[in-house]
């Protein structure tokens, strides 16, 4: 994945909570066999509404959303976070995260800033209501920033996923460098385990 | 439990990182799997294990007859790429209409895939299912899968244990489907997050592996990834014969080590709940998150009663999107279509308990009903016993094995408006097809609810 360093932009109120993945992207988007192209997806049946916001011309071009509780929750599609960024977002800003989509944004670099709900519910409604405000992120620092309405509040990450953040690390390289500790494992797994050949 | 089965995985453990945990099953389907399998492709990387990943097609496959073409060719071309890749990495997959096919979370226990004390993962969500056998079983995005793909391992962090404790017996009529909406209304959509669920007490000792299997598919439903009950007599012998169980003398040792696995007297959990098995009755689900049920005997509940805001605002759009009035009785709620099926609900109790409500009945004139069972294993049980006779009978469409109308990916869907009775486990807006309305239910009150065209129970039925 890119590094994510610091992420400045405005944001888009989402002012509904248990937002569910299958709301993010639709199930029949998952047929496609490729991993872009599911910005035009994202809340596909919501945005046949007119009055929903990401409709709202105001918010277009926006990089972060600020969304109500429990997002994400449902499905573990990571379709629902290619769509987001596909979209354009870069960060997603809510009091709470489902445990899949949170796992699923730290793979991709889709920045998911969990903050209090105090501080969620002060930032949706600033948005709602003024759709230039700016919004600064730092990742190393864990900040979250909106100096026009004296939002400064903090996020934590892992250690670790901070790092990967920031060195827009892989995954899969760095657990391969624990191949001596893979294969001491594997000799070691008691014998009634089933295989699938 | 949770904790023994994790340190039993752990390949590499440093400060400041998740600790590296062994994968011994990878369950593969073709939905979140193609990017994947691309994602090695372009790396230069092969499968680390096929000889502990599987495949099987369910999301997508239509659940008509097996001489019929795929219609959808996005669907089709899915399907063809699930088989292309798992030719080229060499791993066993089960295609459209092969015995062995079924839906991911069917087929791994009934192989005897799924043993104690595993670990897990497929690019599901409802892959908690295989906790009931005191696994650790959790869903996974598609960048796991990947990772899974080509290290067998993955880095996680511990998660905090929530022990979910149910004294009591059930009462007649009331089925594990019934307790587990009750435990999601009690702790909510969000309750599990960051848990692993471990669900005890004597009246989850009293069920069987297929009941088990359905509280723990939904744990992912309260938050939780990962769903468990300790294994025991019933888990042995469920296990016992299957083909991949142990055999003979290894069979033997492996249920030394299973009975090791449960949770020590005075273990302590991050946070306890306890219900009371006696109190439960069947619920139904009146909203569009799971946690939005209540019992079938109640009213439609008026969002100004809700003390939460976001829950008062949930629970009005809820209404809106339903076409439901506060204070209708749900008994009331009249449905087009019923769906028995799902990884929830499509094992062979499950079809037996429908059967048993069918049985010398007719469905409600105008009604659909579509009854899809879980797998071709599950499908060959019923019609051995009959169960497709009965179902047929009784006006309903006896369908081929998939995931079908639980997520309509498939032609099997919901029109705008339609209201069904789903023995699935989302009841998310549009989740069986755009404008459709999804109310979760057991396969008993399900059947029923076929007969009578409105909610019931069927000690409702005359």
């Amino acid at each position: 994945m890119k590094p994510v360093t610091v992420i400045t932009g405005r944001g888009v109120p989402l002012q509904r909570s248990d937002v569910d993945t299958d709301q993010i992207i639709p199930s029949d988007w998952l047929k496609r066999v490729e991993r872009t192209g599911f910005g035009a997806g994202l809340f596909s049946e919501w945005r046949d509404d007119r009055n929903f916001v990401l409709n709202d011309e105001r918010y277009q071009g926006a990089s972060i959303l600020v969304a109500g509780p429990n997002f994400g929750t449902g499905s573990s599609r990571e379709h629902a976070v290619w769509a987001l960024m596909d979209y354009g977002f870069e960060a997603v800003i809510s009091s709470r995260f489902a445990d899949i989509f949170f796992s699923n944004c730290t793979k991709q670099g889709l920045l998911p800033v969990t903050v209090d709900e105090e501080v969620a519910n002060q930032l949706l409604a600033a948005v709602a209501e003024n759709p230039e405000l700016e919004i600064t992120i730092d990742v190393a620092r864990g900040s979250v920033e909106a100096p026009a309405i004296g939002v400064s509040a903090t996020f934590v990450l892992q250690p670790f996923t901070t790092e990967r953040f920031l060195n827009g690390w892989d995954d899969i390289g760095l657990t391969l460098r624990n191949e001596a500790d893979l294969t001491a494992f594997e000799a070691k797994r008691p014998g009634y385990l089933p295989t699938t050949a | 439990m949770a904790e023994k089965v994790w340190d039993q995985h752990v390949v590499h453990k440093a400060d400041g990182e998740p600790d590296l945990l062994y994968i011994d099953l990878h369950l593969v389907h073709e939905v979140t799997s193609p990017q994947a399998f691309d994602g090695l492709r372009l790396a230069g990387r092969t499968v680390r294990r096929p000889d502990l990943t599987i495949a099987t097609a369910d999301h997508n496959v239509p659940t008509t007859a097996l001489d019929l073409p795929i219609e959808d060719p996005i669907s089709k071309k899915q399907l063809e790429v699930l088989t292309a890749n798992c030719a080229e990495f060499g791993i066993t997959c089960y295609n459209r209409g092969d015995f062995n096919q079924g839906i991911v979370h069917v087929i791994g226990p009934e192989l005897g895939l799924t043993q104690p004390g595993m670990t897990i993962v497929c690019g599901d969500s409802h892959t908690s299912t295989h906790g009931a056998f005191g696994a650790l079983a959790f869903g996974i995005g598609t960048s796991e899968v990947e990772h899974v793909l080509a290290t067998q391992s993955l880095p996680l962090t511990r998660p905090k244990t929530m022990a979910i404790t149910v004294n009591g017996t059930l009462n007649p009529g009331v089925t594990s489907k019934d307790l587990v909406l009750a435990i999601i209304g009690e702790i909510g959509t969000g309750g599990g997050m960051g848990y692993v669920l471990e669900y005890r007490g004597e009246a989850i000792e009293a069920l069987s592996m297929e009941a088990r299997m359905t509280i723990c598919n939904m744990s992912i439903e309260a938050g939780a990834r990962a769903g468990m009950i300790a294994p025991d007599q019933i888990t042995f012998d469920y296990l016992e014969g299957k083909e991949h169980a142990p055999k003979g003398e290894a069979f033997e040792a492996a249920k030394k080590a299973w009975a090791e696995l449960r949770t020590d007297e005075g273990a302590t959990f991050d946070r306890e709940v306890i219900l009371d098995a006696t109190t439960i009755t069947p619920h139904v689900s009146w909203g569009t998150n799971p946690a939005q049920v209540a019992p079938i005997t109640a009213n439609v509940p008026n969002p100004e009663d809700f003390a939460d805001p976001a829950e008062r605002e949930a629970a009005a759009r809820a209404l809106a999107y339903m076409g439901l009035t506060a204070g209708m009785a749900i008994k009331d709620i009249t449905v087009q279509t019923v769906f028995i099926g799902s990884c929830t609900n499509s094992r062979i109790e499950d079809l037996r308990l429908a059967a048993s409500v069918f049985d010398g009945r007719k469905v409600a004139e105008g009604l659909r009903v579509l009854i899809v069972p879980g797998s071709h294993r599950v499908k060959a049980q019923a019609q051995a016993e009959g169960l497709d006779k009965i179902f047929t009978a009784a006006g309903a469409e006896w369908r081929e094995p998939g995931c079908s109308m639980c997520l309509a990916m498939n032609p099997d869907k919901l029109t705008v408006g339609e209201r069904s009775a789903s023995t699935s486990n989302r009841n998310f807006e549009g989740r069986q097809g755009r404008g459709g309305r999804t109310h979760l239910v057991s396969p008993a009150v399900a059947a029923a609810t076929a007969i009578a065209g409105h909610f019931a129970t069927p000690g409702d039925l005359a």
